[in-house]
């Protein structure tokens, strides 16, 4: 059988399979549809330094294969996150990935060093990217010289890897992508959702509250591809890849383009079993397309 | 527990304007038992509609495993769902959320006071209600074509007919016909209504469904949530999908929009 190890900074992952933050909560939800122990990671819902309520509703909308959010970041706040959450997800043998955002570089810097620190979490997942809050997130993600800035910053106090997770929000990708290397970035994460807007015919105003939303799901495959294999051509980084994954093929599309491991975000929605289905489908699939591993698929990519 | 199934259509039919009940077949239907809890049903082939449609139960019949489910079609979902064929199946996740409490509740006079689509889940909720208790449903609609159930209701007890624009029943909104002097009430509808319902019966003791778009429908990721009224609540929020989609009147703020 096709061999799905994957070995990343602070990353040992038995396959290359992890849901996306902010689509699978802190894994209790889930937890009741299987076991979570198939996982090769999982990546927490965001965590900032205070409780944040989020957006106003509707919070999520439509669109042909995909979907818009404006969540804006609802999360219980770091302590919360370390005092009621994480205990949970330390009874499974899973690399756990902490999601971090925040409105200040203080912020993010005061929740990195305060959840990286905890013996579940392997690695930092810092989220640039967020297009739904007015401040901090995206504004992050989309100059490279705060994007450095705040790497160095996080890197300085965080016990644990660290991958930027980037906007597909701006002009030039690669130059995000180099900024934050040579900022001291320990790999990337890569796409985010893009902004996007549906209006409502009726009431004749955005669907959603927030009035843009961040759209995901097999609507962005393409670009998310096109990204990672531009980076991949200027960075030997590594990759974990996300956008509108649904299959196993989907995997290795994601592989070929440079990605080193994936996250799965909307489809979890349709089916709380994606995750499972697809690590169970991806050796076949991998032998199918003449790789035996997860490994040799990824260097082909190259 | 069984979670999810993909159920087979039985019967699809409309029974007012835009609006249609269809009937559904499968084991699942032996774990709704609880009114007021949903299904989150999966729309065509495929990733192509990445969102489910969360929609009440509107009726269980556990010896024919069968459920039955009301819907408006307002949208590409709805549209698809309008076009399903007996024979068909459609996947179904849940029943998920909490429901209606009904346990222990015997010999009270009790309103349940719907409206449009979200006269379904009362359906279900008065059938079981009924055995023990007196019901008065108050049902409000925009005009006649849109009206359904009337005659189901009304084997449960006494029915009051309401729309807009007085083409059927009687003129106005729900609320003009509400008295106080009532034991309990369980409401569901546009959360303008339920506004006003939760303010004038504000002595009675009640219980409101809420609707909101979703996306996991599962309560993992935030998309559904309102705001809870106590200042002191621990969190200062609910998810509708997992905590709701029904609440006691006066835990949840329902004047947000
Ligand atoms: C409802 C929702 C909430 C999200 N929340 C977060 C978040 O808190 N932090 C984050 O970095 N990304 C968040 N994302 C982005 C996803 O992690 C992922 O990068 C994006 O959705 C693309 O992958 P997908 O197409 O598989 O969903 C969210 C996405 C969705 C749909
Ligand atoms: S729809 Fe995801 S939390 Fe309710």
């Amino acid at each position: 059988m096709a061999d799905l190890n994957v070995s990343l900074p602070g990353l040992n992952l038995k396959n290359p399979i992890m849901p996306a933050s902010g689509c699978f909560g802190f894994g209790r939800e889930f937890s009741e549809f299987y076991d979570l122990n198939q996982l090769g990671a999982i990546v927490i819902k965001a965590a900032t330094g205070e409780a944040r309520y989020g957006n106003p509703t509707p919070r999520v909308a439509e669109t042909p294969s995909g979907m818009l959010n404006a969540i804006g970041l609802q999360n219980p706040g770091v302590d919360q996150i370390i005092e009621k959450e994480l205990p949970f997800l330390e009874s499974f043998d899973v690399p756990i990935v902490a999601n971090v955002a925040g409105s200040t570089v203080e912020e993010y810097v005061e929740v990195t060093e305060k959840i990286s620190r905890h013996p579940v979490i392997q690695a930092i997942e810092l989220n640039i990217s967020c297009p739904n809050v007015k401040e901090g997130g995206i504004q992050f993600g989309t100059d490279p010289k705060t994007a450095a800035h705040l790497t160095e910053k996080v890197k300085e106090v965080s016990e644990k890897p660290v991958y930027v997770k980037l906007s597909p929000n701006v002009t030039d990708i690669v130059e995000m992508a180099k900024a934050v290397a040579d900022a001291g970035a320990d790999g990337l994460s890569m796409i985010n959702t893009l902004t996007g807007m549906r209006f409502d015919l009726h009431k004749k105003r955005p669907i959603i509250a927030n009035e843009t939303g961040g759209l995901s799901g097999p609507a962005i495959k393409p670009i998310a591809l096109r990204m990672i294999y531009q980076v991949r051509q200027a960075l030997d980084l590594p990759i974990i890849g996300m956008g509108g994954i649904t299959s196993a093929e989907d995997v290795v599309e994601f592989l070929l383009a440079g990605a080193d491991a994936v996250a799965i975000g909307t489809a979890n929605f349709l089916d709380p079993y994606i995750c499972p289905n697809v690590i169970e489908s991806l050796p076949n699939t991998l032998e199918k397309y003449g790789f035996s591993s997860v490994q040799e698929c990824r260097l082909k990519g190259e | 527990m069984m979670k999810e199934q993909w159920m087979e259509v039985l019967n699809n039919r409309p029974i007012a304007l835009d609006t249609y009940e269809m009937t559904l077949h499968g084991k699942l239907a032996s774990s709704m038992t609880q009114p007021g809890q949903f299904l989150h049903l999966k729309i065509g082939d495929g990733f192509r509609h990445v969102l489910r449609r969360p929609l009440s139960i509107a009726d269980v019949d556990q010896e024919d495993q069968t459920v039955k489910i009301i819907y408006k079609v307002i949208g590409e979902g709805t549209k698809w769902l309008s076009q399903a064929k007996p024979g068909n199946q459609i996947h179904v996740l849940g029943p998920r959320g909490h429901g209606f409490p009904v346990e222990n509740v015997a010999d009270q006079h009790i309103y349940l006071i719907g409206g449009g689509v979200g006269v379904p889940p009362l359906y279900y909720l008065g059938k079981q209600l009924a055995e023990n208790n007196r019901v008065t449903a108050v049902l409000g609609f925009q005009t006649k074509d849109a009206v359904f159930y009337e005659e189901k209701f009304q084997e449960l007890g006494e029915t009051m007919i309401l729309t807009d624009d007085g083409s059927y029943g009687k003129r106005g909104l729900v609320t003009d016909v509400l008295e106080s002097k009532m034991d309990l009430y369980y409401s569901c509808g546009p959360l303008g209504m339920l506004h006003a319902v939760t303010r004038k019966l504000n002595d009675v003791k009640g219980y409101v469904s809420l609707e909101e778009r979703m996306g996991c429908g599962i309560g993992a990721c935030f998309a559904c949530v309102c705001k809870t009224t106590d200042p002191n609540d621990e969190r200062g929020y609910r998810k509708i999908c997992k905590d709701g989609p029904v609440f006691p009147a006066k835990e949840v703020v329902l004047w947000q929009i």
